[in-house]
């Protein structure tokens, strides 16, 4: 059972964790993870049939973060959730240590598969989703995408297969937030319109507010019968921190000393 | 070869529900008998070869024995990526069958020819490498693939008009001597086979004694088994592949790694050598890879001295 209440302090929390990963590791993509992380809150916090202690079950959810890039804000609210001690986070991107700087399966609760490299989700979520149609599993198949990742052919590749097979069991989730590495993303390769893309291809598609935790999960919640779900989640690249929104230089810039407090002051402050 | 795995996977296939096959819309009238007898372990998911490698990958991560089948270049190299990143990097249970090793498809040209699949596909960490030289090879990997775990790629050439082995083989062996001598090894993969053998009668009328090595297992190669097969003598290697990062190579990391290097010759095409255009066998004579050709190494290996760069 999901509750928006619980999920916007899921995100809230992963937010002011990724912040402090993002910023200790100095590392990249915290615009990124801080678009994405209401839809994966909102994902581990009810909607996907998974938790942990049904990490390992048969019958789980799968959500796949195909947007591997956005690794501090998927290991932030795993272990915000309890699939892994938050203590863990403190060694994002460390020698030796498993939570690197693209989402690692293998030693990461929660982690169905590593990726990092665009375009692949789709296509292992299509995959399992196959072979449960054939075994009459019925969990679902959640995959998270980001927008500028539908440039890749082999998201379309996917696409067709899915509709084809009529996967009902799969949902993709795109987070769109209309920026990608170099500009915006209808500057750089026009995605408009997405959503009659996806619909030509057979898919259910549906826009949402990616930062509504109501909206999202009821956009979610439930499967379309024989087709497979696609969910426009309409977000803030750096969504939370005033000064990083739509900014394009925190896909890249890791926040110092002074970033991070102000970031997190403005996190706190907020109401969740 | 093909119908024989495709027999072997039906078979193993009615006992077993994992298996599955999954081509990229290639296999007209081949894989009939696997598709008819179990369609529900049957997919055709169109020309879409980077999806299809992925999903794969889905497949084998909730316990599917998965078979992935199509022409060399695009089983391996159309979805490169997707074997590197969601294949072997997770050891997942997939076995890229490829068609066509070699110039096996002839005069339908470059995009079809397997030439460097083998250098790459090697080098991806968890893959074995199978390149059986008949049906009875090809039971035997499978046999050895369905009874491991982990990333697989077995490559398919033509069946030889003679049959290279009598007998099933042992499945414990990799390199397989299918031929005994003395003066000097002939280790060559797959379609090579057959050619070498031939080499091999041609050195012996001019009082060659030829050891004909079938490599079935390319990669990993054990370097004790190496060692066993070649002992001291020189090797030539004969392979239907570029000679760049083939099995040529493979001898020569694993005789390095052993401390046991010795004149060896690499036999196959030449990274620039392909300009023209033909069959199977007018392109293999074209670049010297048939028995006379290849006999014609073995009596220079060992006439040459052996600090002369071979041409």
């Amino acid at each position: 059972m999901s509750d928006p209440q619980k999920s916007r302090f899921l995100a809230r929390q992963s937010r002011l964790e990724a912040l402090r990963m993002v910023s200790a590791s100095k590392s990249s993509h915290i615009g990124s993870s801080l678009s994405v992380i209401d839809i994966l809150a909102v994902l581990y916090g009810g909607v996907a049939n998974i938790d942990p202690s049904t990490v390992e079950s048969d019958g789980r959810d799968f959500v796949i973060v195909s947007k591997g890039h956005a690794a501090a804000g998927t290991y932030a609210v795993l272990a915000v959730r309890g699939f892994f001690p938050t203590e863990r986070l403190r060694d994002y991107c460390s020698d030796g240590q498993p939570l690197s700087g693209h989402v690692t399966a293998g030693q990461v609760p929660g982690i169905e598969f590593s990726t990092g490299s665009l375009g692949h989700g789709l296509g292992l979520g299509v995959g399992v989703a196959l072979a449960d149609q054939s075994m009459g599993r019925t969990r679902r198949v959640f995959v998270i995408m980001s927008d500028g990742e539908c440039d890749e052919g082999s998201v379309w590749e996917a696409a067709l297969i899915a509709a084809h097979y009529q996967l009902e069991q799969l949902t993709a989730i795109i987070d769109r937030n209309y920026m990608q590495a170099l500009g915006p993303t209808e500057d750089v390769l026009g995605l408009e319109p997405l959503r009659q893309k996806w619909e030509s291809f057979g898919w259910a598609a549906f826009d949402v507010d990616g930062h509504d935790h109501v909206a999202l999960e009821e956009a979610l919640r439930r499967p379309t019968l024989a087709r497979p779900t696609l969910v426009i989640a309409h977000t803030t690249k750096g969504h939370g921190v005033t000064f990083m929104e739509n900014q394009i230089e925190w896909h890249y810039r890791a926040p110092n000393d002074e970033d991070l407090l102000r970031a997190l002051l403005e996190i706190e402050d907020h109401d969740a | 070869m093909r119908d024989t795995f495709v027999s072997e996977l039906t078979r193993l296939g009615l006992a077993d529900p994992a298996i599955t096959l999954v081509t990229g819309d290639l296999g007209f009238n081949v894989l009939d008998e696997f598709r008819d007898a179990l369609p529900r372990q049957f997919y055709n998911l169109g020309v879409a070869e980077q999806a299809m490698a992925s999903a794969c990958a889905g497949m084998a991560a909730v316990g599917c024995k998965v078979f992935m089948y199509s022409i060399v270049n695009f089983a391996t190299f159309r979805c490169l990526e997707q074997i590197r990143n969601d294949i072997a990097y997770h050891s997942l249970d997939v076995c890229v069958v490829a068609i066509g090793a070699g110039t096996s498809y002839g005069s339908l040209g470059y995009t079809h020819h397997g030439l460097e699949d083998v250098a790459v596909m090697r080098s991806l960490p968890n893959f074995r490498v199978f390149t059986p030289a008949d049906s009875v090879e090809v039971r035997a990997a499978i046999q050895e693939i369905y009874a491991g775990r982990g990333p697989v790629y077995l490559r398919l050439g033509h069946e030889p008009t003679t049959p290279i082995h009598r007998s099933p083989v042992a499945t414990q062996n990799h390199l397989l001597q299918v031929r005994e001598g003395s003066d000097i090894v002939l280790m060559a993969a797959g379609p090579a086979v057959e050619t070498a053998l031939g080499a091999a009668a041609i050195a012996d009328q001019h009082g060659i004694s030829v050891r004909v090595i079938s490599c079935l297992q390319l990669a990993p190669m054990s370097t004790l088994e190496l060692i066993a097969v070649a002992d001291e003598l020189p090797i030539v290697t004969l392979e239907d592949h570029s000679v760049v990062g083939g099995l040529g190579t493979v001898v020569l990391e694993t005789l390095s790694e052993a401390s046991a290097l010795r004149p060896v010759r690499r036999l196959g095409y030449r990274r620039d050598g392909l300009l023209t255009y033909g069959s199977q066998a007018f392109l293999r004579d074209s670049q010297g890879l048939t028995a006379e050709g290849t006999a014609a190494a073995l009596l220079a290996m060992l006439k040459a001295d052996d600090r002369q760069p071979f041409t």
